[in-house]
């Protein structure tokens, strides 16, 4: 390859491919939601597909825009845009409108935009200034609390108003910073967090009978264990270390069994003596414990109902009956999932998580043969994104994650995921191409 | 490790989830069917195309039981919720509930399955409907469904249609075509012609949206079938008969069965005190069903089938038709009226068989019974009953008694015509003798029967000596009658024999201080019997007749329990029976008023 050609041969074109495939599944599916019992009306710009059909269209000519744009003006303006995504998050808290109890939307007529869908672009743009700048790598401190307060701030802004599913899709970046050279322990460590943090919700809603006291929450078991393991542990360092080693490792082995036993201990007091039961019971609906209404999950009954029904090949397009007379919820945007799976069954299925897995395979491949630290950090920011919108939105239909409205990204319908996500990806495909012609 | 190399690890991550994501998917979409069930259950609904229940006709074509327009009202608790609630009270007052009542059935609905319809309000009939129809809207959740109510708009022959109402636990554990809320025939003809009555139910399979509602057939309406309507029954009854014998039964406990003799068809059947078939099964059952149930005078049993009585005096016709075809006596045989042996009344002493049966006279029928019983034929008393009393029992068992009469009354008792092996049970093997068991002789001691045994005994009579057996099917849509209604039953008595009884049941009718003077018909000749059933509440009044003598049309038997002697108050609701179906009118005005009067055995409060 030249390095004078032009940049529509430089674009990777099968990064657009999946794109727009995933564009273009999201569009059939979100038709079919959105007619439900009714022939589809392609033409009815006022539906919900219509405007799916324009948001496509608007994110298409947004791509053609960035890429014509040269890769240096985002990372010129990389700080500004981050700055500006964080007054319109502030503003929004001020001046946005509640839609599903979380204050996220600008509202323009029938139009919403949702400025923390723009915020993940910015937050990856800014976060590959700082850490692409000479010598500010992310193994020193000092670099690591300025990279940690980029992502924090915008996602403490969300938790605000509040989507905690958005502010999740932030804490993805831990990727970034792995990638970057932040040690495989926090991965490890933040991993076990996540486990002692959902073994508590879980077993702290149990009952157990204990001998000698009676019944009482089943959460002292999941402490019990956590003590005799560390126990074991400890025990076993001398075994298992080098003598030069165990004094450290001791530490550390005392240090994280304390810290899980006291995040445990904490998590659960306030659930039990903090929280109202009406939003300890939303936590738990969350982990589909049983909270005795039968209302509270019917969304994620019907969900993996819908789903389930596709069998191989599916009901076919516009055949599925749990999507045409309105059995899954917000079927057209978070629940989008579903509608793939009753019409066009594990075939349809597991071809979207193929397209997914590819792209973010793709975009991983795209990071790695950069020369610019700035377009590699960007393109796994990119991926980690992505990533933690197809792991929490599937998993939540799929019934292994909680339920958190997040969209399937180019599939769901809404104008703001689709825009923040084509600017993610088509700024990358921009950086990307310039790959051979500029040295950063 | 290499920096570079962490890609590995992330791909790795995101590879695993995929990974995940599809096993999961394997487990849900292609191998467990616990959700495609799930979904099946939420998505499908399969609608019951009820057929239209057959009607009963009486043998003119006059209808018995009909079928009206009415309807359910249907409440969903969820699409209740979704929409905001609705005002209790108002929804109470316009379905005619207190709102206590309505709560309850909300309760239940929910308990059921809140985003599933269930009844909370039966049988709306269709004027109520049409005034509240344009005020359902105001009620979100609630939505009317048409039903047929069943109803018998004459009131009559409860007993004998029975009860037509909603199947229980019991009705759906035993059959799956049951389902919740369905209806089924439940006693009387209702219950013994429920299939044909029924005929074949319809399905169709719906695709149904949230709420419930029908959107669209599933499997593109293949598996769909249509209903076939029940059939019609045309009965025997005859409704004028039938509603005439009620009406002067009113206020009254007794029965009345009345059968043409020819054919063996049931023409009435009157078990007093009766009541409205619509009492039981209209939506205020529960309570009318208790009160029926409590009432002194059991409305609910239908003495025409299940009330037992000794035969009495009646009996003796029997004993001296047998005792004739066997020759222990003739026409002219005379015996002295020893009232030393059993007791007798009137100014008589030496009858003859007609004059016998005329003044009933007991000591006559204990002399020729022991000619039949104790003849002396092994010398020894106890010998003699034993080897003798089977085939007396078979005798009488001819005419009907102690049998079902053919087996085509369900509810009917049999009675009771004692065996060798009964007496062996009851003294012992031979340590009976005549001397023993003599009571039966006059139609008393274990002897058992029921007013229709006695109707079907007049039949006999009015045969001379053969009956078909008793029943009320006519017609069973188009098929007509079934072969099996007219099986014939011989007593295997010579017709000649009859003509003896026939004169002396005439004479009871006719002579001036005959026991049954009461049953007179004008321009008729009634053949009766009367009978008295002793109790100690007071005795019951029995008579059976037949008429007109020569070519008869009808016979009967009556039972007016606590009334007296048969003659005072049996005969002449007979004579009236016989009047109004042979005429089509009464003119015995003074007679029918007399028993319209009348209150037996004391009065009661209103059914
Ligand atoms: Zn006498």
């Amino acid at each position: 390859m030249r390095r004078t050609a032009p940049i529509i041969q430089r674009i990777d074109w099968l990064t657009v491919a999946i794109v727009v495939i995933l564009m273009a599944i999201g569009l059939f599916n979100v038709a079919s939601a959105t007619a439900g019992a009714d022939a589809v009306d392609w033409f009815d710009w006022g539906s919900k597909q219509g405007k799916q059909f324009m948001w496509v269209a608007l994110a298409m000519i947004l791509a053609g825009l960035i890429l014509v744009i040269e890769g240096e003006f985002f990372i010129r303006t990389a700080a500004i845009y981050y700055f500006v995504n964080l007054l319109l998050l502030v503003a929004v808290l001020a001046v946005g409108r509640t839609i599903g109890g979380a204050k996220s939307w600008f509202s323009f007529g029938s139009i919403g935009i949702q400025p923390s869908e723009f915020a993940k672009t910015g937050t990856a743009l800014m976060l590959a200034w700082l850490l692409s700048r000479n010598n500010e790598r992310i193994s020193n401190r000092n670099n690591l609390v300025k990279a940690i307060l980029i992502v924090a701030i915008p996602a403490g802004l969300i938790l605000l108003q509040p989507d905690a599913g958005t502010v999740l899709v932030f804490g993805g970046m831990i990727l970034v910073f792995y990638r970057e050279g932040l040690s495989g322990n926090v991965l490890i460590a933040v991993f076990c967090a996540l486990l002692i943090a959902i073994a508590t919700i879980l077993t702290g809603a149990s009952l157990f009978e204990y001998p000698a006291i009676g019944s009482a929450s089943a959460v002292g078991i999941l402490w019990f264990i956590l003590a005799v393991l560390g126990t074991f542990i400890w025990s076993m360092i001398p075994q298992w270390v080098l003598p030069r080693k165990r004094k450290r490792v001791r530490r550390a082995v005392v240090f994280s069994f304390i810290a899980g036993l006291v995040m445990s201990a904490a998590l659960h007091t306030g659930l039990e003596e903090v929280l109202k039961p009406h939003q300890k019971d939303r936590i738990h609906v969350l982990f589909g414990i049983d909270v005795g209404n039968p209302d509270a999950d019917y969304n994620i009954r019907h969900a993996k109902a819908a789903v389930s029904s596709g069998s191989w090949t599916g009901k076919g397009y516009l055949q599925g009956p749990m999507t045409a007379y309105g059995f899954v919820p917000e079927q057209e945007t978070d629940f989008i999932f579903c509608t793939i799976g009753e019409e066009w069954g594990f075939v349809g299925t597991v071809f979207t998580l193929l397209l997914y897995t590819l792209l973010m395979l793709r975009i991983l491949h795209l990071a790695e043969r950069q020369r610019s630290d700035f377009t590699r950090i960007f393109a796994y920011a990119a991926a980690s994104v992505l990533f933690m919108h197809y792991l929490i939105n599937i998993g939540m239909v799929l019934g292994l994650a909680p339920v958190i409205g997040i969209p399937l990204p180019f599939i769901s319908a809404g104008g703001s995921s689709m825009l923040g996500f084509t600017l993610l990806i088509f700024i990358l495909l921009r950086l990307d191409a310039e790959r051979f012609t500029v040295l950063r | 490790m290499n920096l570079r190399e962490r890609q590995v690890v992330i791909g790795g991550i995101f590879v695993l989830i995929t990974l995940i994501f599809i096993g999961r998917l394997i487990q849900m979409q292609l191998y467990s069917s616990e959700w495609k069930e799930y979904a099946a259950r939420l998505t499908e609904e399969t609608e019951q195309l009820e057929p239209a229940r057959g009607l009963m006709l009486d043998r003119n074509g006059q209808i018995l039981l009909n079928n009206m327009a009415g309807y359910d009202i249907w409440f969903t608790p969820r699409k209740c919720r979704t929409a905001g609630g609705l005002d209790t009270m108002a929804f109470a007052e316009i379905l005619r509930m207190t709102p206590a009542e309505l709560e309850r059935e909300f309760r239940r609905a929910e308990a059921y399955a809140s985003y599933r319809p269930s009844i909370i309000r039966k049988q709306i009939p269709a004027e109520h409907f049409a005034r509240i129809a344009g005020e359902l809207y105001r009620f979100p959740g609630a939505e009317a469904r048409r039903r047929t109510i069943r109803t018998n708009p004459t009131g009559l022959a409860s007993h004998l249609v029975g009860e037509y109402r909603e199947v229980d636990q019991n009705d759906m554990a035993s059959n799956s075509r049951y389902r919740l809320g369905d209806y089924k025939g439940k006693s009387g003809l209702e219950l013994q012609w429920d299939q044909a009555l029924h005929g074949k139910r319809g399905i169709r399979h719906h695709i149904v949206d949230i709420r419930n509602d029908y959107r669209a057939p599933a499997q593109e309406g293949l598996l769909d079938t249509l209903p076939t309507p029940g059939q019609d029954i045309q009965l025997t009854l005859d409704l004028d008969l039938q509603a005439y014998g009620e009406n002067i039964m009113a206020n009254k406990r007794g029965a009345i069965v009345a059968i043409e003799p020819s054919t063996g068809e049931v023409l009435a059947m009157v078990s007093a005190p009766s009541y409205a078939t619509d009492l039981l099964t209209g939506r205020e059952r529960g309570s009318n069903y208790d009160s029926l149930l409590n009432h002194p005078s059991k409305p609910l049993f239908n003495r025409t089938l299940r009330a037992t009585y000794r035969p009495g005096s009646i009996f003796k016709m029997i004993q001296g038709l047998i005792a004739l075809d066997r020759g222990v006596i003739r026409p002219s045989s005379r015996i002295y009226c020893d009232r030393n042996i059993i007791g007798c009344h009137g100014g008589h002493t030496l009858d003859n068989l007609e004059e016998a049966i005329v003044h009933s006279c007991n000591p006559y029928f204990h002399e020729v019974m022991k000619r039949m019983i104790q003849d002396g034929s092994s010398g020894n008393i106890f010998r003699d009953a034993h080897n003798n009393l089977g085939a007396w029992s078979e005798s009488i068992r001819a005419f009907g008694m102690g049998t079902n009469l053919g087996g085509h009354f369900p509810a009917l008792r049999s009675g009771t015509v004692p065996d060798t092996t009964d007496y062996d049970r009851m003294y012992g093997r031979k340590r009976w003798a005549y001397s023993t068991i003599y009571s039966i002789s006059i139609g008393e001691g274990e002897l058992l029967t029921t007013p229709i045994h006695m109707a079907n005994l007049a039949a006999v009579l009015a045969n001379r000596g053969h009956y078909v057996t008793p029943h009320v099917i006519q017609h069973i849509g188009d098929l007509g009658k079934p072969e099996e209604m007219n099986q014939r039953f011989d007593t295997g008595i010579d017709p000649i024999h009859f003509e003896t009884v026939i004169r002396a049941m005439a004479q009871v009718v006719t002579a001036e201080d005959g026991t049954g003077s009461r049953a007179q018909v004008p321009g008729f000749d009634v053949c009766g019997k009367t009978g008295t059933v002793q109790n100690s509440q007071g005795n019951h009044s029995v008579f059976i007749a037949f008429a007109p003598k020569n070519n008869p049309q009808i016979a009967l038997s009556v039972y007016v329990e606590n009334a007296g002697s048969g003659g005072d108050w049996a005969a002449p609701i007979a004579s009236l029976m016989i009047e109004r179906y042979l005429n089509g009118t009464v003119e015995q005005r003074e007679k029918e008023d007399r028993i319209l009067q009348a209150t037996y055995p004391f009065p009661e409060s209103p059914l």
